[in-house]
């Protein structure tokens, strides 16, 4: 029992130097749970959007890890990078710099569960200090594979 | 547990494991590959036939995969002698930031770096952390996408590892 213990206690102070070493990646994120929900689309909604010939032509950023990307995404998203470090938050600021403020854009993730992504939380903060104002995040509760290719919405890959 | 015993328990376990929702690529032969780690030793599967592999994705900045490492650390120290091997691949952008993490808090088992090939021979890594469990013949016994049930993951680990736990 006191091995047990003394085990746990290992692991969680492990954990904590773990993501203290991640520091400031961890430090400066923004939950995924910040994001009002007015601002979240569902994965049918938007994999409807994009069949409909008459839907306004939206703008679709992928804000994850690239291998990511390059084996499965959403027809004509265009890669960002992570924006949960400071790299891909700075190409995110570039690929939106010239952009009006009207421009619809949908941001998306599915790296991990929705409540561990590092990087949806801040590249809507980001998008929206910057005055998007059609900005929807889409809602990927486990991850794309799951959320979104399993269930047989549009996809492609490649780099 | 008998060699008899353990060859049942594990036919249980992998029925029951395809029966599962997320039983992805079980019962397949995982796809050899190699690939250097982060201290330049090629890893490649194949070597660890006659062994249990964990096969882990993960990445730095997925917390979820952060919890694990400890606790595979631990397995690798405790169970290494009767089987375990286990894989971490990293599925980082660039292996910087892999190599700050590891140097300041090393695994007990190699790392090294993944991407979209090597994801796609495994059926897609669409999502983290996502592992296999890869039985002493080569073959897939069990796929864990997401969070886990960490306990339950080390309680399926023991059922098929080939010797005994010292």
């Amino acid at each position: 029992m006191r091995l047990r213990l003394s085990r746990f206690k290992g692991s969680i102070f492990a954990l904590f130097a773990l993501l203290g070493a991640l520091h400031p990646a961890f430090a400066d994120s923004k939950p995924a749970s910040s994001i009002p929900s007015a601002n979240l689309i569902q994965p049918a909604d938007l994999a409807a959007a994009l069949q409909n010939p008459h839907a306004q032509k939206t703008l679709i950023l992928q804000i994850g890890f690239h291998a990511l990307y390059a084996q499965a995404r959403i027809p004509d998203a265009q890669y960002v990078g992570a924006a949960g470090e400071d790299k891909g938050l700075r190409a995110l600021r570039r690929r939106v710099a010239a952009l009006p403020k009207n421009t619809a854009i949908v941001i998306y993730c599915g790296c991990c569960p929705w409540n561990h992504c590092p990087n949806v939380g801040a590249a809507f903060a980001v998008l929206r200090d910057l005055g998007f104002t059609k900005l929807k995040v889409l809602y990927i509760a486990d991850n794309f594979g799951a959320d979104w290719v399993d269930k047989g919405y549009p996809v492609t890959k490649g780099t | 547990m008998s060699p008899v015993a353990r060859r049942i328990a594990a036919t249980v376990f992998t029925v029951a494991l395809c029966s599962a929702a997320d039983s992805k690529n079980v019962g397949e032969t995982a796809p050899d590959f190699s690939r250097a780690d982060l201290a330049g030793n090629l890893v490649k599967l194949a070597d660890y036939h006659g062994k249990l592999v964990l096969l882990n994705f993960w990445a730095t900045w997925c917390g979820p995969c952060l919890e694990e490492l400890p606790r595979f650390s631990r397995w690798q120290r405790d169970y290494g002698t009767a089987g375990l091997q286990i894989i971490g691949v990293s599925m980082d952008d660039d292996a910087a930031p892999v190599k700050r993490l590891i140097t300041r808090h090393p695994t007990a088992y190699p790392i090294l770096m993944g991407d979209a090939k090597l994801g796609e021979a495994f059926g897609g890594v669409l999502g983290l952390p996502l592992s296999y469990l890869i039985d002493p013949q080569g073959r897939i016994v069990a796929r864990y996408q997401g969070i886990i049930d960490i306990e339950k993951m080390e309680t399926q680990i023991k059922v098929f590892l080939p010797g005994r736990p010292r």
